[in-house]
């Protein structure tokens, strides 16, 4: 469904990788491994289409991404280093700001609550949360309207282990919902049976 | 439409709970203006005489100092890359975007300026075309101001930056917005300048949006 094919990207005048090819299947989960610098958060923002790659192609039911930017864009979530938190906005407002983008239908925004166990902290406002829950906040945007496609940059960074298993629940649940997800990952999120893609500097 | 909303009605609160933040084109416009009559003296036919174009001077100078918040915080926190995302063409963003500035900045002017107009010794005829101009110029400043804010996301001193970018294309809002009040006081009829400014307004509504987007994706690379 998600290919890519011989992906290459230049940042800054320096060659950041070359040659990837991959093809993902529905249901499928690539985990992008590799030592800092090795282009895993710039390969999940090529997907993401912030960046264009300098060469090759990544298309979708093999219609090219560049034909339709829009299209593709709303079909994924991202989920990046920066969280995107409001500081003056309480946990609610803010998740319900992204139910709002994301056309996202009445009870998305509880199960969103529901899956990350934000319950109890719906009217704390952004400025007052721990990193971890912060981190939480922002992947409880995943489940706040439906999308096919995730792109997840470090997920696991300062979740607890209840947390992380939260968050391997959820990639699990989107999965068998026919769901792709691609993340960028040190190792600290299991998830059974992914397909790995391992990046060198 | 519910993003567009979404996004307006967030803008809003986010400016009216940052406090003194989103007082702040309000709080220059009044205090630079006193500074006037102390300035060049409290002779009334001084006053009358540059009133007009000092208010509007103002307005310019208070919109544009309002711009850096337009994209900045967004940009930084990451919040840009979920517009981005969202089901919404980032051209409606920017659009959402800048009523909510206008609303929080422009706006605000053109409900002071009367007031401020009677600082300065202008009459109720002359505060009243005064107000419609700004009411027709002011959201022009925010919609050209947005292209500047996008291309300097990031930049540092970019306040500066932002005055070379932005202040030479206020210029045409700064020209016929005093034309009109000044041609309706000696009699002439100010319409026609209003509606030109009024022309500038649609064409700035049409066209920005498109340009200030495509500086927003441009910063995201």
């Amino acid at each position: 469904m998600l290919e890519a094919q011989n992906l290459a990207c230049v940042r800054g005048g320096r060659n950041v990788f070359a040659g990837i090819d991959f093809s993902l299947a529905a249901g499928d989960v690539l985990s992008l491994h590799g030592p800092n610098g090795s282009g895993k958060s710039t390969l999940l923002r090529l997907l993401a289409a912030f960046l264009t790659p300098a060469l090759g192609t990544i298309s979708w039911a093999g219609v090219d991404i560049r034909s339709n930017l829009a299209e593709h864009r709303a079909r994924l979530h991202y989920v990046g280093h920066a969280d995107g938190i409001k500081a003056l906005l309480s946990v609610k407002e803010n998740l319900a700001f992204t139910c709002a983008l994301n056309g996202a239908g009445n009870g998305a925004l509880d199960r969103a609550l529901k899956t990350f166990d934000l319950e109890n902290l719906v009217d704390t406002p952004g400025r007052f949360l721990s990193s971890g829950q912060r981190r939480r906040l922002s992947l409880a945007r995943l489940v706040a309207g439906d999308r096919r496609f995730w792109l997840l940059d470090e997920p696991g960074v300062g979740l607890d282990a209840d947390s992380r298993k939260r968050l391997e629940n959820a990639v699990d649940g989107h999965r068998a919902k026919g769901g792709i997800t691609v993340l960028a990952t040190h190792g600290d999120v299991q998830i059974s049976d992914t397909r790995v893609l391992e990046l060198v500097t | 439409m519910k993003a567009f909303i979404a996004i307006l009605r967030r803008d809003i609160k986010l400016s009216l709970r940052s406090g003194m933040d989103s007082a702040q084109p309000l709080i220059f416009f009044v205090v630079a203006l006193t500074l006037f009559p102390l300035g060049v003296g409290p002779s009334p036919e001084t006053l009358e005489r540059i009133g007009v174009g000092v208010i509007w001077v103002l307005a310019l100078l208070a919109v544009m100092l309002s711009l850096d918040r337009l994209f900045q915080a967004d940009a930084e926190d990451g919040t840009l890359e979920q517009l981005a995302l969202a089901d919404l063409p980032l051209e409606l963003t920017v659009l959402a975007k800048c009523l909510a500035h206008w609303l929080m900045s422009g706006l605000v002017l053109v409900i002071a300026s009367p007031l401020l107009a009677l600082l300065l010794h202008q009459s109720p005829e002359t505060s009243s075309v005064l107000a419609l101009a700004l009411l027709l110029g002011t959201p022009v400043l925010t919609l050209i101001g947005s292209i500047g804010a996008a291309l300097l996301i990031g930049a540092r001193r970019g306040g500066v930056l932002i005055a070379l970018l932005v202040l030479p294309l206020y210029i045409p809002i700064l020209i016929f917005g005093v034309n009109a009040v000044e041609a309706e006081v000696m009699g002439l009829g100010g319409s026609a300048q209003l509606l030109i400014l009024g022309a500038i307004l649609l064409a700035a509504l049409a066209l920005t949006p498109f340009a200030a987007a495509a500086a927003l994706r441009l910063s995201m690379e």
